[in-house]
């Protein structure tokens, strides 16, 4: 037996150049997450705590920006209007998105066509469904003045132009783009559930409506999950559709935290605002982020 | 049509094939197309099609309108004269407060801007997918995870960090500054795409190619990147709608001159000064939508793949 | 001379040990089948002799090479997989062709290569097609060409048949020995179908928890299993197990209940005679009717169902309070409810001790 004898001939190769191709394809990501992502992040709160203007410096003065923050009425009207279209948006397009998935997934024709219209604006800039709606919305030319010119002279709906209720001309335009996804989402979910399931609730004889919320969706829990987490995501960036729609106005009346910081940051030379803004804003996330995270992968160490 | 069938028939009619089993239904279940059931589900339908569809509807006829037809009329009647005057004006002499040149400059921007950013982007993110679904090595999914982290930070926490990064680079400003922003950020969503696409083909596949010899490049320009075309068309939709629709990199990162279309939409619709034609707006409106809606139309099935995952990006 | 040989190797997943310090011999131009449960770390041993997966601790030979830290392609073997794992998007003669294109063959040497294997598999007339439009059977026979035009000694098969049908499967069972016939190379087979095992191997190696249980001859594992795993992981339907106990020395017998087994006749392998025992026996040895009464061992029993097989009847009875089965021709007219005499010879059993599991 000549083989046993044989020592091994080759050198062992060393750990870190094993693999090497995929490590070095893999360099951009890694600069990516670690240097912009980690990096990035960490900068900017460290920075929050620093008396930064024009330029960033590493002045610390404590939780200065945060207190000026959040005794800034336009800090505070952001605050409150995000609150508003977050919880408006999450409740109703979970609800119409649900229930228009439910009516596409009834076996209809033209399932594809209505799907398609409902979609669409998803594929739109924000700065395009915000103007869109700015002039439907317009007093003069828009939805109110059709209306009275139908005869309803007092008629009165001209969100944008009301401080009280322009977040809600907002949440109108905001709800047209995202809905469509919503549906699409929860299409996927229902098309997903075992078709036995609905077999068996008919021999059963358990009513349609019943079999949707006893049943469905509870087995559609982790679509509903990662459905909220991509909306609520969605919601803390809201920025785009507020400028091309309401530039804030009237006066500072539909500011949202993103559009703060922005002009903090790049309009009024306030960096340590800025950074103190986004900071807050980094925080709702990870407050949703983090729970979602650790019930989705937490469980399971190894896949 | 009908539903009553034999029930009521008299008795000597009934077969003498089967004696003692009363005759009932036979044959097809008598279906109806108007049911109140289909009513109410098409009624819903069609009734929220028109919201959808309404704001489409808006854009072009405003578009197709002389201002002095828009001060008189209401903006859901069709024109009564076409005019496409605004479409030409929006396109060529539309002022955005700095300069008259209409949205063409951005549209070339906007082109100069999305077509590196995607070929970029899907490059880099395919192999990295690639790297992360067959050649796991020790780390890996740390970085892998921190990157999908990533899509769900607000940008607004790494804008300012980035402008540093591409002073340092010396491309602050620059188009290509905005292009390596986009391509940074579609990273997670385009990683996770391609992992998640690399994994499920059947690691058999990539087993035999190690056997036959081929490396980590080998194995993925000759045997992955041909069979999977189409999650590279997905990548593509969900690349191309995200950076043309882009407006907050595009106005932090690159100087007026180089402007995408996007910004420079907003710049003419909200200028301040002189006065408002609607008509222009809303062309002008239409010609931005216009490149995401091709390729939303033409793509049909696969875009609607691609949101499922492009959805992270929000 | 030997082939394959792998020493001592260790594989571990993090703290999981699959493969525990296992040391396998394989003879060149030998036919070795690794046999076991789903889990039990037979294809990841077939992914370390590979390559495929790196090894822990231990060391790997191909023809007298150690081949332990080899790229898989350097290793002089080929492989077959489950899935077939044909590049969809090439052609039949592309998939042919890869792998010697990798290693930069000349162009004509691969004609020749493909056109032999081709003319072996009788896959010329699928030269120009693509996976897709090739039926299971038509698939595999592709993959196994990818491996003969590597022309190398060792050929490894991962449960090549497990995607075909009952039909497919046999006729390529067939085809695959033949080829070993043919080519006389080294082959390491996985899989976890016995019937495949018995029929292909020259030896069988029984694997369980990354351990290999035996290694020996189809007829030597089915006739003389060495522990109580092997005896009940071969055969279908299983042995017989009865438990009980060995008693006297010399003319010893096993009893259970009121039934006394003669043992005069067992060969027995070991020294020892513990108190608790295992009496195995399988359903084929058993003789039933007016053949069972001379038999060294007989015995009454009550039939409780009779399971028609079509060649074969398997029926299942009562042997003083033990469930039996017994195997009888399928014209056979035994009914439930009967009671008939079997018989056996006890130098066909297998005894085991029930405390250690092992043959005695």
């Amino acid at each position: 037996m000549t083989t046993t004898s044989t020592p091994a001939a080759t050198q062992r190769p060393i750990r870190l150049f094993r693999n090497k191709a995929a490590k070095i394809a893999a360099i951009p990501m890694i600069l990516t997450a670690l240097v912009v992502f980690m990096g990035g992040t960490i900068w900017t709160v460290v920075f929050s705590f620093t008396k930064s203007k024009l330029l960033p410096k590493a002045n610390f003065i404590g939780l200065d920006q945060y207190e000026r923050l959040w005794s800034s009425s336009k800090w505070l009207i952001a605050i409150e209007n995000l609150v508003i279209f977050g919880l408006c948006s999450l409740v109703f397009s979970l609800v119409i998105g649900f229930v228009l998935a439910a009516l596409l997934d009834q076996k209809i024709r033209f399932e594809n066509t209505f799907r398609t219209i409902m979609l669409y604006p998803f594929a739109l800039s924000f700065i395009v469904t915000g103007l869109v709606w700015q002039w439907i919305l317009n007093p003069d030319f828009g939805i109110q003045n059709v209306v009275r010119s139908l005869g309803w002279e007092s008629f009165s709906f001209d969100p944008l132009n009301n401080q009280e209720i322009v977040i809600y001309g907002i949440l109108i335009a905001g709800l047209w783009q995202g809905t469509g996804l919503v549906m699409c989402l929860m299409l996927a979910g229902l098309r997903g559930i075992d078709e036995d399931i609905w077999k068996a609730a008919r021999v059963d004889g358990i009513p349609a409506w019943k079999t949707y919320i006893f049943i469905v969706i509870p087995m559609m829990r982790p679509v509903f999950v990662t459905t909220l987490v991509i909306i609520a995501s969605g919601i803390v960036r809201l920025y785009d559709l507020v400028v091309a729609q309401t530039s804030g106005g009237p006066g500072i009346a539909s500011e949202v935290p993103a559009k703060y910081v922005y002009d903090a940051m790049f309009l009024s030379q306030n960096l340590g605002q800025g950074f103190a803004g986004s900071t807050m804003m980094l925080l709702a996330v990870l407050i949703v982020l983090i729970p979602w995270a650790y019930m989705e992968f937490g469980g399971r160490q190894r896949d | 049509m009908t539903d009553v069938t034999t029930l009521d028939a008299p008795a000597g009619t009934r077969t003498a094939a089967s004696p003692g089993l009363v005759d009932g239904p036979r044959g097809a279940k008598p279906k109806r197309a108007i049911s109140p059931r289909n009513i109410m589900i098409y009624g819903t339908l069609l009734l929220v099609s028109v919201y959808y569809l309404l704001p489409l509807y808006v854009m072009i006829v405003t578009s197709l309108k002389g201002m002095p037809e828009i001060r008189l009329g209401n903006i859901f009647a069709p024109p009564v004269e076409v005019t496409f005057e605004p479409w030409v004006k929006a396109w060529a002499t539309a002022c955005t407060g700095l300069n008259c040149e209409g949205l063409s400059r951005g549209f070339w921007n906007s082109v100069r801007i999305t077509v590196p950013s995607v070929v970029l982007s899907i490059a880099i993110a395919s192999v990295n997918g690639y790297a992360l679904a067959n050649w796991r090595f020790k780390g890996a999914d740390v970085f892998f995870t921190i990157l999908i982290f990533g899509a769900f930070i607000p940008y607004q926490v790494m804008l300012y960090p980035i402008v540093i990064l591409l002073r340092e680079l010396g491309i602050y400003g620059t188009l290509w500054g905005l292009i390596l922003v986009h391509t940074i950020f579609g990273m997670p969503i385009l990683t996770l795409l391609f992992r998640n696409y690399f994994t499920s083909v059947p690691e058999e596949l990539f087993k035999a190619a190690r056997v036959d010899g081929a490396g980590f490049w080998g194995i993925y320009f000759k045997i992955m990147l041909p069979m999977s075309l189409p999650i590279f068309v997905v990548a593509m939709i969900i690349q191309i709608t995200g950076v043309w629709n882009d407006f907050l990199f595009g106005v932090v990162y690159t100087k007026p001159d180089v402007y995408p279309m996007t910004v420079q939409l907003n710049n003419i619709v909200n200028s301040v000064q002189g006065v408002k034609e609607y008509n222009v707006n809303m062309a002008a409106t239409i010609i931005t939508g216009l490149v995401p809606l091709i390729v939303y139309f033409v793509s049909g099935k696969l875009f609607v793949r691609g949101i499922a995952a492009g959805a992270v990006k929000g | 001379m030997t082939s394959v040989s792998i020493r001592d190797l260790t594989l571990k997943f993090g703290s999981l040990e699959v493969l525990k310090s296992l040391n396998l011999d394989i003879d060149e131009g030998e036919f070795l089948v690794l046999l076991g449960p789903s889990g039990c770390g037979k294809s990841t041993l077939l992914n370390c002799i590979a390559g495929l997966l790196d090894i822990s601790d231990g060391q790997i030979f191909i023809g007298g090479n150690n081949v332990t830290w080899a790229e898989p392609s350097e290793r002089g073997i080929g492989m077959v997989f489950q899935s077939y794992a044909l590049y969809p998007q090439m052609s039949v003669e592309g998939n042919l062709a890869f792998g010697l294109k990798n290693a930069r063959m000349p162009k004509d040497e691969i004609a020749k290569r493909i056109a032999r294997a081709a003319e072996v598999l009788q896959i010329e007339p699928l030269l120009q097609r693509k996976p897709a439009q090739l039926s299971g059977g038509q698939r595999q026979r592709v993959a196994i060409g990818r491996a003969l035009v590597r022309d190398v000694d060792v050929f490894l098969f991962d449960e090549p048949l497990s995607n075909l049908d009952a039909k497919l499967r046999a006729e390529l069972r067939v085809e695959i020995k033949r080829l070993h016939h043919r080519l006389k190379n080294t082959m390491i087979y996985v899989t976890h179908d016995q019937i495949e095992a018995l029929t292909l191997a020259d030896r069988i190696a029984i694997m369980r928890n990354g351990i290999i249980q035996q290694l020996d001859s189809p007829h030597e594992i089915y006739n003389r299993p060495v522990n109580l795993y092997v005896a009940g992981f071969m055969g279908s339907p299983g042995m017989n197990f009865i438990e009980g106990e060995i008693s006297g020395a010399g003319e010893s017998s096993f009893n259970f209940a009121s039934t006394q087994i003669p043992l005069s006749r067992y060969p027995f392998v070991r020294d020892d005679r513990p108190d608790k025992a295992i009496f195995g026996i399988r359903p084929e040895h058993v003789s039933c009717g007016p053949a069972a009464s001379d038999e060294p061992f007989s015995a009454d029993v009550e039939i409780e169902v009779v399971e028609p097989m079509g060649a074969d009847t398997l029926v299942w009875a009562v042997l003083d309070g033990k469930e039996f089965r017994f195997r009888v021709d399928g014209q056979s007219p035994l009914h439930a409810g009967q009671t008939v005499r079997i018989g056996f010879d006890p130098a066909k059993a297998s005894i085991f001790d029930a405390a250690r599991e092992l043959r005695l």
